[in-house]
This record gives C-alpha cells, sequence and structure tokens, in this order.
C-alpha cells in the first residue's frame, strides 16, 4: 500500500530515532549512509518486500541485502517499524554481547538476513540466493543495498557479471548513490564516471531515481517484471547526511561523535 | 625521542604515530617510497604526510586487492611501497595478492594492518583481525612484525623501511593507547625484547598483550611469584636463539596475544619448542577457536581471558601443575 504521506512520517521518526541511536553510543556513528538511505529502506519495508514478522524465516520471504553494512542504523529502525522487534531493542544497538552491532550480523529472528561490514560481498549473497530460489522453485526476490562507494571493490562487479550472466529476473540491486566515501567525493577519490551504463552493459535493467522522493521510488519499483530475465539496479541519488543541514554533502559525517550542542541542533530540525 | 614525545605518540595510538610521525620523515629524501590508502586516508591520519608529499600519496579507493597489486608493480620498478587498511582486509581479504607478489615474488611492499585484532570489535567479526599472523606466518620469505605501543609501531616502521624485503605490520591499539616504551630504545630487529626479570615463569607475549602481560607479571609478584616477560614484535622471523635460551631457563612457557590460539605467535613458539628434548610446557592465551560475541574491545577481550587477571591466573595455576 503506497501511502506518501505514512512513509514520510515513518522516514521522520527514522532520522530522529538514528540522531537518538547514534548519540546515545556515546561514540562515532556513520550519521551520513544512514540518513542518506532512509527513504530507501523505509520504502522497501513498507511497500515491496514480503515477510512475516511472525515467521521470519519463511522459506518464501523475500531477501534484503545490507550490502552497505555500515549503515545499520537507518536498517534497525527499519525492522523495529516493521514490528521484528520492540522499540526498547533499539536501544542494544553496539552494546557488549548485543544482537544490534555496528555492521548486520544475521540473526533471521530480528530479521537480518547477513553479515556484511567488508565491502562488495552482498551481491554475491544474493545472487547465491536466487540460484538457490530457481533450483527450488521457489518465488522470493532479492534487494542488495550497496553504496556508490562500495562499487570501488571488484567484488562488486564480479557479482553483476554473474547476475547478468545467469539472468536473475528477482534481483534488484539499489545503490545509495550519495556521491560521498570515507576519503571524500567519489570522483575524486575513484571517479566510476559512468554509472548507470556500466549495468546496462552487464545486462542489467538500470533505473534511477531521486532516492529522497517516494513517488520516483514507488514508480520504479513499479514498473519492474520480475520475469524479464534481467536483474535490476536502481541508481537512488541521495544526499549523504540528508535532513541535518551540518551533516549534508559533508564528508565529516561519515563517521563520527556527536557533540551535545550539535546534537540539539539536530533534533531541533528534525522536528 | 623525549618522554613528552613519547606521549604524543600514545595518544596519536600506533595507526597514528606511523601515518602522522613515522611516515612523513621516511619519505624525506626517499624518492621511491610511495604510500598507498584505500579510501582511509582521513581516518589512518595522512594528512600531514599528503602536505609534505602529496606526489608519494595514492588513493586506490575501496578496493584492497588491487591496492595490492597495483604496489607490486610499483615495488618492480623500483619504488619501496608503503600500502594500508584494515589487518582484515590485507591478511584475509587479499591473502592471495600478498602470496603471489610479497611472499612468492618478493616485492619491496611494507603492508601496514590497522585494526589489528579486536580494536574494531563493535565492528563484527568482518572487521575484526584474528587469525592475521597465523595467516602471514605461513607464507615463505614475509617478516611479520608487532608493535606493542605507539612508539615500537614507529620502530618497525622505520625498521621495515631500512630492509628491502616484504613485510607485514600488525597494529593494534586504538587512540591513547598504552605506553611499554617510556623511554627511547635502540630497536633490534628480530631479536625478543626482554621487558621484565623473572626466574619463576616466562610470559612471552605481542601486540597489545605485552601490556597486560607486565601487569600479570605485577599481579604474579604480589603472591610471590616472579616472572619474565619478553615482547614478540618479530614474528617471523622467528628468534630461535632467544627462544633457546628461554626454554632453557624456565619452568613455564606462557604466550598471549589477541590472536586465535591456532596457527598464532604462541603456535610459532610451540612448533620450535617441539624439538627439544624436556623443553617446558606451554600456556597459551588467545582467542580459543571461537567468535567471541561482540561489543567494546575491552568487553570482548574479557570474555576471552585476554586480560592481565587471566593470564596472573593461568600462570599460578600452571606451576601448580608442573
Amino acid at each position: 500500500m503506497f501511502d506518501e504521506n505514512l512513509l514520510k512520517d515513518k522516514a521522520k521518526e527514522s532520522r530522529q530515532l538514528i540522531l537518538e541511536l547514534a548519540h546515545d553510543t556515546k561514540g562515532a556513528a556513520h550519521f551520513g549512509g544512514s540518513l542518506s538511505s532512509v527513504e530507501m529502506i523505509t520504502y522497501l519495508y513498507s511497500c515491496f518486500l514480503r515477510y512475516d514478522t511472525k515467521d521470519p524465516a519463511n522459506d518464501e520471504r523475500d531477501r534484503f541485502i545490507l550490502s552497505k553494512g555500515h549503515c545499520v542504523m537507518s536498517y534497525y529502525v527499519a525492522l523495529y517499524q516493521s514490528g521484528f522487534f520492540d522499540r526498547e531493542k533499539l536501544w542494544e544497538f553496539e552494546q557488549d554481547g548485543g544482537p544490534l552491532l555496528s555492521h548486520p550480523v544475521r540473526n533471521l529472528s530480528l530479521g537480518i538476513e547477513s553479515s556484511n561490514g567488508s565491502l562488495g560481498q552482498g551481491l554475491s549473497f544474493a545472487v547465491g540466493q536466487q540460484l538457490a530460489a530457481r533450483q527450488k522453485g521457489l518465488g522470493y526476490r532479492n534487494v542488495v543495498l550497496m553504496g556508490d562507494g562500495e562499487c570501488n571493490e571488484g567484488s562488486v562487479w564480479e557479482s553483476a557479471m554473474a547476475a547478468g550472466h545467469y539472468g536473475i529476473s528477482k534481483l534488484v540491486a539499489v545503490i545509495d548513490c550519495n556521491g560521498l566515501q570515507s576519503d571524500g567525493f567519489t570522483k575524486d577519490v575513484l571517479n566510476i564516471k559512468e554509472m548507470f551504463s556500466h549495468w546496462t552493459a552487464l545486462g542489467f535493467k538500470v533505473y534511477q531515481v531521486n532516492g529522497h522522493d517516494f513517488n520516483e521510488i514507488h514508480k520504479a519499483f513499479s514498473e519492474m517484471d520480475f520475469d524479464d530475465g534481467h536483474p535490476k539496479l536502481v541508481i537512488s541519488d541521495t544526499v549523504k547526511g540528508k535532513g541535518i543541514s551540518f551533516m549534508e554533502n559533508n564528508n565529516v559525517w561519515h563517521h563520527e561523535p556527536i557533540t551535545e550542542e550539535l546534537y540539539e541542533k539536530a533534533r531541533s530540525e528534525l522536528q | 625521542m623525549t618522554s613528552i614525545e613519547i606521549r604524543t605518540l600514545s595518544r596519536l595510538g600506533q595507526r597514528g604515530a606511523v601515518f602522522t610521525t613515522a611516515l612523513p620523515a621516511i619519505a624525506e629524501n626517499r624518492p621511491n617510497i610511495k604510500l598507498l590508502t584505500a579510501d582511509l586516508a582521513l581516518l589512518s591520519g595522512m594528512s600531514r604526510f599528503k602536505a609534505a608529499h602529496p606526489e608519494k600519496l595514492i588513493n586506490i579507493g575501496i578496493a584492497e586487492q588491487n591496492m595490492i597489486g597495483i604496489a607490486a608493480g610499483l615495488a618492480m620498478e623500483g619504488d619501496c611501497v608503503f600500502a594500508t587498511t584494515y589487518a582484515s582486509f590485507i591478511a584475509v581479504r587479499s591473502l592471495e595478492q600478498v602470496r603471489q607478489h610479497l611472499s612468492h615474488l618478493k616485492c619491496n611492499i611494507k603492508l601496514i594492518g590497522s585494526s589489528a585484532g579486536v580494536q574494531a570489535a563493535k565492528s563484527g567479526v568482518s572487521h575484526w583481525a584474528t587469525e592475521d599472523i597465523a595467516f602471514t606466518r605461513a607464507l615463505p620469505n614475509l617478516t611479520v612484525l608487532s608493535a606493542a605501543d605507539a612508539l615500537e609501531a614507529v620502530k618497525l616502521t622505520e625498521y621495515a623501511a631500512s630492509t628491502t624485503d616484504p613485510v607485514y605490520i600488525r597494529l593494534s591499539g586504538g587512540l591513547n593507547c598504552p605506553v611499554v616504551y617510556k623511554e627511547d630504545f635502540d630497536f633490534v630487529p628480530n631479536k625478543l625484547k626482554k621487558l621484565r626479570e623473572g626466574s619463576d615463569a616466562v610470559i612471552i607475549a605481542t601486540g597489545s598483550m605485552v601490556v597486560e602481560a607486565l601487569c600479570a607479571a605485577d599481579i604474579l609478584s604480589g603472591k610471590g611469584i616472579e616472572a619474565a616477560v619478553y615482547d614478540m614484535h618479530t614474528i617471523k622471523p622467528l628468534d630461535k636463539e632467544g627462544l633457546s635460551e628461554i626454554f632453557g631457563r624456565y619452568p613455564l612457557v606462557v604466550t598471549a596475544e589477541e590472536h586465535q590460539i591456532s596457527g598464532g605467535m604462541g603456535s610459532a613458539v610451540a612448533e620450535y619448542k617441539a624439538g627439544f628434548r624436556n623443553a617446558p610446557p606451554q600456556i597459551f592465551i588467545g582467542f580459543n577457536d571461537t567468535f567471541a560475541d561482540a561489543g567494546s574491545p575491552a568487553y570482548v577481550r574479557r570474555c576471552c581471558g585476554l586480560t592481565a587477571e587471566n593470564i596472573a591466573e593461568r600462570t599460578s595455576d600452571g606451576l601448580h601443575c608442573i
């Protein structure tokens, strides 16, 4: 059920919770990439992915892989909002011995499909899950969220070739193109240049959307044909640090602790 | 180096000490030095290096295997190449490139692995390097070094730059890492460094466990047990002469490392010890064939017994069993 106002409310709550979680860790947190991916993850869990929180390991569930594993805060919030666990659980984020680490660790009972953190490994995993689905005659879909910086990794392209080669229709790779990585602008660190044509050349059907616009995201996912013999790629153009003025497009906030003063400022902006 | 400078280094941590202090100086008057990073220039503190030697810093992007391949090409054309990323992305992710270019072809490459052990504990296993000693010391021709504190990290880096051998330097310890060496010292490569006298037992430690071993010796001393402590900064090549002497002198050997027991520094000691008649028994402190639950580095170390208290207790218990 696509309801833009409801989605906007969820995204707003997500950003508020991300700020609270990061603040309460008392240490550095990955603000930038979590904030840029809020709308996409919110949309996927609210409108696209099929799952049953009462039966989280159901064989027919769609599989979501957070390949850019450092952006967990928006992911954990989406899992909470979707009912995989209650709000209090969120505050186990980065706690000693807890299940919600600063990169995801597979825990199906909480809805966490795969362990990621070392970049460039999620798409291969999803190709494997799709080949298994094909053999078993199951119809689940895979969505993999990656970063544009992550596409520096050679393994991304190995898995992209495999997805194209095997014509995996029920696979959607989403690249959160926020234009920044740890050392600065992706165009300055390692310029991939033609993101769109690289993927079409490998057999992907490519969509490009404003990753903060729910209507554009919905239109792209609604147009997809999951039996057309092509894997899908969504280039999601976003702003790193979206929603908090001093974090937007400022790579200091890739991974940084927040002071009390800036926390209050961010909080008031997100009201 | 003055004691104030040593304290400054410890605040920077091992990684900061290497990239902020050691490498900018090493690159001075050395046109063939290159420094490669995989999108971690800011995190590693390379701003000073970049300002002083912009032409010597190459950012490869988030592509560690590619970085080591490029390092090999540069090295074959005459450069002395330092390349760095998280220890796990060198010794785990890029192990084949390390084997081909450093071990087999002996390229003049110095790999600096940061956040070794469980320094990145909160990030989960993907960012831990708890098998890197095992993987790298199995490779012929590769020197494997491990720093006990920030000053020693600088010394190891200077030593690596002085040879044309391929080297892997394992850095553990975050910001404000504990000081083991309170005064400047002359670094002697390939030799175990004795840090404390004692005759009842010997604790051989490496990296972050050296400071724990020294604290353990203090605890033991309070119980009337005097344990000697050695820093094994060079895990490969093994200091066989030093170890032979140790095996003949102490009734109990304890090894301590922030690493899996299997294949680690303690295993290297045990492999050599196996050839000695009447050699002392050994207690291994390290991760025991497990990935611990994640949390803070201190939490993970505590869960797995990588603490001064546990080293002291195991040593004391071990002496009772002899």
